[in-house]
């Protein structure tokens, strides 16, 4: 009855969003602003409406209704209750719904605003927004219902949205559990983060949409999503790291980052999106680019769906695909036909996005962009090649592939290098025209302080040629970034009467785009340190060692020192748990506690690693296997993963650098200054 | 000698013989391949039954026993290659870590990527003209002026005051 009245809820919000969609494009076709704000007031209904369907599906989880297919499937009796609430985005109909809720949120947030300056935008707004809503509720009613129920029949026991003739409830005694992969705190905020960031990046597309359809084609769509496509960059970039650490600390594997066909389908929207936010400020400054930008918005759109479609359509299987359904050619269709249709209004609106100026030098900041977006598509270019290349395989050939890290790590290095030797060159050349000379003479000094860095790492740290190349890049775009930092503060400094310090708040404050990109840029070089200390120096060994015993590695020794079994009756779940001692060249550092968690409910068992972390290098110790009868045995795999820790803590400098650049710019509107009549020669940054 | 402690002599030599006889292949077969050899093998293949895992790290027990196969085949002085041919004769060419055919997967999207660089050269061509050009009755060079942005003006003005 319950789950009925969920599903009855659902099948409202769906034809409320049609009605939305419909009510939208009669009231600007036939100049009715009454049904536009019906329209309007119908998306606004859709956020409560589906609130209403996802406490209903809560209720349902929460209260171990397994006659609910979903329910059976996601939770048990021995989950305790925070587990059982979010596995509602634990399984396919349940992250799908979770998608719309999102997405009602977002779009209700949008049109909450005050519309009076771009009121021909908000009919087109509300029309991608409930089509893209409508598609996936769709889905949830027609293909992946949440609320489906267990019936008994003379067929046997199946799933069924209504009850069929002669079938009776099936309600079984306990559900199979979640997964116990994403019972992990980093798989419980991990999913609502990338789906946020897909979430946020329709707007922009919303928008960028409604431009081209009224003809209002200059770069207004673009101021009023500017900080949306901000806030989701940030949340598929946190999305991306936080998957990454649940990787590091629950697949057992001792890295981070496996180049899983899901990881690239969160990575494809990323690439796109880090493309457009430095391209659109080139249409802002410039007012160039603008069918690139309109393109590259469409794309991240669609790269969106095509994410989520990749993960949820089975078509490949990966560790990450945890559900198969057959909405795989719905997702398809829904992503061809929106491509075509955008691409052709593009074309459609191809002579009124003419660039209003023209590029003066190769070596501009807006010339350095292009290249900068160049990158990032040749980036893209690689990855979705290889997450097709299985598809074209066996479609011509009948021969399956894999596409693994070898490839892509090939294939992305060289282009990965040369984002990072734009990002230390960019900043300092100046929008509309720079020369060699300009730029050389701001360069020179931080070269040399890269080459003495490098140097020194020869002669203390490596002798590996790509590892040195990646730290004189990092070197390089850090000491540049600090480089471009100082000028201003000291600049501020001297006119404003400020200490170092306040100059540099203020500074931030004053131009926090800026600022905040110049920390983003630093942030990603803290990870690119994390990145190359594990690809190049990665070390790992694994053995049967007996109590007393040690494994080597490195500079460290593990001792096993004993091994525990027990079962958590209330939880499900068995533990065994192995203790270590840990050495440094000889020194006692302490103890670890590599352990397996084996769930009975979904029989499925979870390999903790042992963690010791420091900034030098991580020491990470799995319990591979062991004796359960004299427990006097086990195997362990020992990784030392150099330097991997900066890449957490460039994550956090991140976040910080992404809230300042995203923050509103109040002061820097009101402040008149002085204009001087000269072209910049070494700076003009942003 | 007794006839059973006879019997018990020729029993404990037969037995000495039988072992013997038995531990020769495997000391044919030379030392056991530790862990790290077998990872070494098993990091080159993936799981051909669990997509987009590699065998050293799959826990499953089908893969438990394809590690074991791999410690036998290293045992009996089977190369790498060796050993990554066998599996791909036995569970297809999806179990190597990149397409066999290296070329086609190389190959599109070197071409692509050239093609966009092409393209934006040529837009550079286009686009990229002298500094005194009239674009939509605005000099390019005025559009880079900083008069765009007030603070940068302010910026410079301060940093040739220090210098």
């Amino acid at each position: 009855m319950i789950a009925n009245f969920g599903y009855g809820v659902l099948f409202i919000t769906f034809l409320v969003t049609l009605y939305s969609v419909s009510a939208a494009i009669y009231g600007e076709r036939k100049q009715i602003p009454a049904m536009v704000e019906s329209a309007r007031r119908a998306m606004l209904l859709t956020w409560p409406l589906l609130t209403l369907t996802a406490g209903v599906l809560i209720y349902l989880l929460t209260h171990n209704h397994y006659e609910v297919q979903f329910v059976y499937e996601v939770t048990s009796r021995s989950m305790p209750t925070y587990l059982k609430v979010t596995a509602w985005w634990g399984g396919q109909a349940g992250s799908l719904l979770f998608w719309s809720w999102l997405m009602s949120a977002f779009a209700s947030l949008v049109t909450l605003r005050k519309w009076d300056r771009d009121r021909e935008f908000l009919p087109w707004v509300i029309v991608v927004a409930c089509v893209t809503m409508a598609f996936f509720i769709g889905i949830n009613v027609f293909f992946e219902n949440p609320f489906a129920q267990l019936y008994q029949t003379g067929a046997g026991i199946a799933a069924h949205t209504f009850k069929p003739a002669n079938g009776i409830l099936f309600t079984p005694q306990d559900g199979r559990g979640l997964n116990p992969l994403l019972r992990h705190p980093g798989m419980i905020i991990h999913p609502p983060m990338l789906y946020l960031g897909f979430v946020s990046f329709v707007i922009p597309f919303a928008f960028a949409f409604a431009a081209l359809i009224t003809g209002r084609t200059d770069d207004r769509w673009i101021r009023l999503t500017r900080r949306w496509a901000l806030w989701a960059w940030l949340f598929l970039s946190f999305g991306l790291v936080l998957g990454s650490r649940w990787a590091y600390d629950v697949l057992g594997w001792g890295g981070f980052w496996g180049w899983d066909p899901v990881e690239i389908a969160a990575l494809m929207p990323w690439l796109t999106g880090t493309a457009f936010l430095h391209s659109v400020m080139i249409q802002e400054k410039r007012g160039m680019l603008k069918h690139w930008n309109m393109l590259l918005v469409i794309l991240t759109y669609d790269l969106v769906i095509f994410g989520t479609f990749l993960t949820r359509s089975g078509i490949l299987s990966s560790v990450h695909a945890f559900a198969q359904s057959a909405i795989g050619p719905f997702f398809f269709g829904f992503i061809g036909l929106t491509f075509i249709a955008s691409v052709a209004l593009l074309i459609y609106r191809w002579d009124s996005l003419k660039s209003e100026t023209e590029m003066t030098s190769l070596l501009s900041r807006e010339a350095l962009f292009l290249l900068n977006n160049l990158l990032f598509m040749s980036i893209l270019v690689v990855c979705f090649w290889g997450v097709i290349f299985p598809l074209i395989s066996e479609l011509f050939t009948g021969q399956k592939v894999t596409v693994g890290p070898p490839f892509y790590e090939r294939a992305t290095a060289p282009l990965f290098a040369s984002l990072m030797l734009l990002m230390g060159v960019a900043p300092l050349s100046a929008w509309g025209h720079s020369t060699i000379k300009t730029l050389g003479r701001a360069i020179w000094k931080p070269i040399i302080g890269a080459a003495a860095i490098t140097a020194l790492l020869f002669v203390t740290y490596t002798h590996k040629v790509g590892a040195l190349l990646g730290f004189f890049l990092i070197a390089l775009v850090i000491l540049v970034t600090i480089y471009e930092y100082l000028r201003g503060a000291y600049a501020r400094q001297r006119s404003q009467d400020e200490n170092i310090f306040t100059a540099l708040w203020t500074l931030t404050g004053r131009n926090r785009r800026r600022y905040g990109g110049y920390i983003i840029h630093i942030s990603m070089m803290l990870m690119a340190i994390g990145i190359l200390g594990i690809e190049s120096f990665q070390v790992e060994t694994q053995g049967r060692i007996g109590v007393g015993e040690s494994l080597n590695l490195s500079n460290y020794t593990v001792t096993y020192r004993e091994l525990a079994s027990w079962d958590d009756e209330p939880k499900g779940v068995n533990y065994t748990r192995a203790v270590v001692d840990i050495y440094r060249n000889g020194i006692y550092l302490g103890e670890l506690h590599p352990r397996r968690d084996y769930y009975y409910d979904s029989q499925q068992a979870m390999t903790i690693p042992g963690e010791r972390a420091t900034l030098r290098d991580d020491l990470y110790v799995l319990l591979i296997d062991w004796e359960p009868a004299s427990t006097t045995g086990a195997t362990f795999k020992v990784f030392v993963n150099p330097l991997v820790n900066w890449l957490w803590l460039g994550s956090f400098i991140f976040l910080a650098g992404i809230i300042i650049a995203a923050w509103p710019e109040e002061e820097m509107e009101r402040v008149a200054v002085p204009v001087r009549r000269t072209i910049p020669q070494t700076s003009a940054a942003d | 000698m007794t006839s059973s402690s006879r019997f018990t002599f020729y029993a404990l030599l037969l037995t000495a013989f039988l072992a013997t006889l038995s531990t020769r292949p495997a000391s044919a077969q030379g030392p056991t391949p530790t862990d790290d050899e077998v990872n070494r093998v098993a990091k080159q293949l993936y799981c051909p039954v669990c997509e987009s895992t590699p065998l050293d790290v799959c826990p499953t027990e089908a893969c438990r026993q394809w590690r074991d196969l791999i410690r036998t085949m290293l045992a009996e002085g089977k190369s790498d290659s060796e050993i990554k041919q066998y599996f791909v004769e036995h569970y297809g060419a999806r179990v190597l870590a990149e397409p066999p055919n290296r070329l086609v997967a190389y190959l599109v999207p070197a071409v692509v990527i050239l093609l966009g660089a092409f393209l934006l050269f040529r837009g550079f061509q286009v686009w990229i003209k002298p500094s005194t050009t009239k674009a939509g009755g605005v000099s390019a060079r005025q559009e880079a002026k900083p008069a765009q942005d007030p603070y940068v003006a302010r910026l410079e003005e301060e940093l040739k005051k220090r210098n």
